[in-house]
């Protein structure tokens, strides 16, 4: 065997199995709803509506995440020739993707109940965030339009590592911008809240990104499969 | 709680249960091919192995 099957079986033995990941998930997923329905007090100002920050908050970091290890991944693909690293970065960007559209969705929806729009786009955070979500949407139309191979796998690759230098800027806007509307909770002194809230966003932003990590290795693994039995398919022929 | 709280509190167990569902169901199916799909493929590997050309040997 040869060094690189060695890792990629090491590897495989190493990770977490999925039906443990499940299980995680549906235990810290339940817990979250759990604490921010039935735990964390109404907020003074937006009352019951302010529960949605747990959820877009979590979700939002999230995606940052998920295409940060999009980008990791086509570095390791451009930097190490990881046979394993461009459809693991292709898979990243696909959940950052579904992610992004529900920080969008969930955003826009505590933005109606707030501020009594849908949308604004004097807000440099929001065009910001729909600006990365763009760029990562367009990452399909490059990665599909050219054939499977290795031209296509560097070019998503060095796509992807260009998206990652949009993830701070994004996240520093709110902070850099003068007028801003989208509220700032966690800044250089610490999350601008504490007692139940605090515990209830912690639990929250463990399980929303537990989830995202076990959504991740379902697609990847039935991704896999898929190149396994085609591979089959062409030996038995 | 009021009753339109209920609700969205209703709605958002349902989207997360059904996400769960899913995640937990796919999981345990996936376990299941990976394992079947290991078998074949041992399976056609060693087929493969027994009918490897043999080397041409003098007899007599």
């Amino acid at each position: 065997m040869n060094r690189s099957a060695a890792t990629i079986e090491v590897v495989a033995r190493t990770r977490i199995p999925l039906p443990v990941l499940a299980v995680a998930s549906l235990v810290l997923v339940t817990t979250a709803l759990a604490f921010v329905f039935f735990v964390a007090p109404n907020d003074a100002n937006q009352g019951f509506s302010q529960r949605i920050f747990y959820f877009h908050v979590s979700i939002a970091i999230t995606a940052y995440a998920l295409f940060a290890g999009a980008a990791w991944k086509a570095l390791r693909h451009l930097w190490k020739r990881d046979p394993r690293a461009d459809l693991e970065s292709y898979v990243f960007v696909h959940q950052g993707v579904i992610f992004g559209t529900l920080v969008l969705l969930t955003g826009s929806i505590w933005a109606k109940i707030s501020w009594g729009r849908w949308w604004l786009w004097s807000s440099d955070q929001l065009v910001l965030f729909l600006v990365l979500f763009l760029f990562y949407c367009a990452y399909f139309m490059l990665r599909f339009s050219v054939d499977p191979g290795p031209q296509r796998a560097n070019l998503s690759a060095v796509y992807a590592l260009f998206g990652v230098v949009l993830i701070p800027v994004s996240f520093a806007a709110i902070r850099l911008a003068k007028d801003i509307i989208h509220p700032v909770v966690f800044t250089l002194k610490g999350p601008q809240f504490g007692g139940w809230i605090l515990v209830t966003y912690c639990i929250a932003q463990v399980a929303v990104p537990v989830l995202a990590y076990t959504l991740y290795r379902l697609e990847l693994s039935s991704k896999r499969l898929d190149i396994r039995l085609r591979d089959l398919r062409e030996v038995l022929a | 709680m009021t009753t339109a709280e209920k609700y969205v509190t209703a709605a958002y167990c349902v989207v997360f249960a059904l996400v769960l569902a899913y995640v937990l169901i796919m999981a345990l199916k996936l376990q299941r091919l990976e394992r079947d799909v290991d078998e074949i493929a041992s399976r056609v590997s060693e087929e493969n192995a027994e009918e490897a050309p043999r080397e041409p040997a003098h007899v007599g």
